[in-house]
């Protein structure tokens, strides 16, 4: 390392520099008080904790996300959290056991050791919230509001809500009794919509023909509100996909309902975080951004590890990004500059100074000749008086 | 159609032909020659649809950050590309051909160990591994049957249209690794944003391939 990289950032390691930092905290606390007043509760996990309770649950998904280091003290293997999520799952289950229905919200960076893709940050903040101990599709639907509510409150009027379920899929694969080999390679197709090799996949496949025709029509059944009635049509012979279905119909029009003129997509294939994910999985898309900046979905008994199993679902938002494309502002505050004083024991001028302050100036104590400003704080007779700046 | 689309198709005089021959057919042209213009960025006949021209695994990139909404491009690009963030809906059936392993016809004994020169280092090393073979892979940009020939190394892996230029060289194709065609990828986000147009453009272009 030499003197011109000194300063290099890792790859995909970001600071966020004024104005942008102020604007990203405007986002950040304005969603926690959304949340504040939904009742969720804020915590705090730690930075650090124990591999197992982090991978808990989630699969190999965040497997290869995480930073791994050895605790001295124990000699056993930490992780850095990729995902505050499992945390809140060990909160609920261990720490808080609160009976009923608890919900918790949180806020807070975590670290990708591999990033989601070539552009994304290493080290995104998420702001979340959860639900516990709730299993039916009014939680479901709590949950979506949410985060609806939440990205309204950002003046984001024209994001797009994608619905799913990732249900579907599990029932199907345990009904047609596909061997788990398959059944990763069956995912991984139908996550591409890679139709070619999809159709080469479950040609090979020992099942009948109506069961070859349903998984391949799977991943089409996407776009708008007409797909739950076409995916009617193609799983009417099974009772239990039909009843997921008619939970997603509930809860699609719960959020149409409650939110007028919302755009509603579906993808009954979309089975983003299968590993872990146990029901309804949804995510809110922004045009500007080109992507997904808030997602979440029902992961029922991701507590039972910590002894506790029990309904769960919840959300998080992505906030570097989203603060990028945020219009909230606040007034302008005008900026003094205060003259020195005749020394550091000068009290009228520091009384005057605190005065401004609390009067909702913003005050620099130097800086005249660099730093722009709308007022300074000079001496006349005596007197410090303000003096509008030309 | 609502929306604005921007499609990224692959540069290459025969390529870039046919997949505009495609889009011909459901009504989109550029204003300009794709073939002889050094212009980057097209807008066509159609006032809502404009083309880029770019490289085949910088139309994965392109689609994949949605700078592009839909794209077309060789499964072997994609191979390598690591098929993140876009879906492939439809074979377009063009420039089909095959990415296999090819060796010298008359190959001496192998040592346990294999050099294998590709440009397609992912899809090599994944097969392998699939094999349970442990290789050494060497990544080159070009003339691949020369690596054999000259020792640097055992076999190749490499697309495979005729076999002409192995035979010329004196090696084989041994193994079939997957089948190549032209595939039609679309930008995940777009596919949900921009739904009913490009599910439209999905339907029609499935008309014209048949």
């Amino acid at each position: 390392m030499n003197t011109s990289d000194r300063w290099l950032l890792p790859d995909g390691i970001d600071e966020v520099l004024p104005p942008e930092a102020l604007n990203l905290e405007r986002v950040r606390r304005r969603l926690l008080d959304i949340f504040a007043i939904w009742g969720y509760d804020y915590v705090i996990p730690p930075m650090v904790e124990f591999l197992e309770s982090l991978l808990t649950g989630t699969g190999r998904d965040l497997d290869l996300k995480t930073f791994k280091i050895t605790d001295q003290m124990s000699g056993r293997m930490m992780g850095v959290r990729a995902d505050i999520t499992p945390q809140v799952a060990r909160i609920d289950a261990h720490s808080q056991n609160k009976k009923g229905v608890a919900r918790f919200c949180y806020a807070g960076t975590v670290l990708h050791a591999q990033a989601n893709n070539m552009l994304a940050s290493r080290a995104p903040l998420h702001v979340g919230a959860e639900l516990f101990g709730d299993s039916g599709s009014h939680a479901d639907l709590e949950i979506v509001s949410l985060m609806v509510e939440s990205l309204h409150s950002l003046e984001m009027p024209s994001v797009l809500i994608e619905l799913g379920d990732v249900g579907i899929f599990r029932l199907l694969v345990q009904q047609l009794e596909i061997p788990s080999e398959t059944e990763e390679k069956l995912f991984a197709l139908i996550q591409k919509k890679a139709m070619v090799e999809l159709e080469t996949c479950v040609q090979a496949l020992d099942l009948d023909a109506d069961h070859k025709r349903i998984m391949l029509e799977l991943p089409g059944l996407c776009g708008n509100a007409e797909v739950l009635a076409r995916a009617e049509g193609v799983f009417g012979g099974y009772p239990q996909i039909m009843q997921r279905l008619a939970s997603l119909g509930e809860v699609a029009q719960g959020i149409e309902s409650r939110f007028s003129g919302i755009q509603i997509y579906y993808d009954l294939s979309e089975l983003r975080g299968y590993n872990y994910h146990t029901g309804i999985v949804f995510a809110a898309y922004l045009g500007e951004a080109r992507r997904r900046v808030a997602q979440g979905g029902r992961y029922d008994s991701i507590g039972s590890v910590f002894g506790r199993d029990r309904g769960a679902t919840g959300f998080d938002v992505d906030v570097k990004t989203l603060a990028k494309f945020s219009t909230i502002t606040e007034a302008k505050r005008p900026v003094v500059i205060a003259e020195p004083g005749a020394g550091i024991d000068d009290l009228p001028r520091w009384e005057k100074i605190r005065e401004l302050r609390t009067a909702g100036y913003i005050v620099l104590e130097s800086g005249k000749e660099t730093v722009p400003h709308d007022f300074s704080l000079n001496q006349y007779d005596g007197e410090w008086q303000l003096t509008k700046t030309h | 159609m609502q929306d604005r689309i921007t499609i990224a198709v692959t540069k290459g005089d025969r390529i870039v032909g046919q997949q505009l021959a495609l889009l011909a057919q459901i009504g989109i042209e550029p204003h300009d020659d794709m073939l002889t213009s050094r212009k980057l960025v097209f807008t066509t006949k159609n006032p809502n649809v404009e083309l880029l021209l770019l490289r085949g695994s910088d139309v994965a990139t392109y689609v994949e950050h949605g700078i592009a909404d839909l794209g077309m491009a060789g499964r072997d690009v994609l191979l390598e590309h690591g098929e993140q963030g876009y879906y492939q809906p439809l074979d377009l059936k063009l420039g089909r051909c095959r990415i296999m392993v090819a060796g010298l016809k008359d190959e001496l004994p192998l040592p346990g160990r294999l050099r294998i020169a590709t440009k397609f280092v992912k899809t090599a090393k994944q097969y392998y591994a699939e094999q349970g073979v442990q290789v050494d892979i060497i990544k080159l940009y070009g003339a691949m049957e020369l690596a054999p020939v000259t020792g640097l190394a055992h076999r190749i892996v490499d697309i495979v249209e005729t076999g002409n230029t192995l035979k010329a060289n004196g090696l084989v194709a041994m193994e079939h690794i997957a089948d190549v065609s032209t595939r039609l990828i679309v930008n995940k986000t777009a596919m949900k944003m921009k739904y009913s147009t490009i599910h439209q453009l999905i339907e029609q272009l499935r008309g014209v391939v048949g």
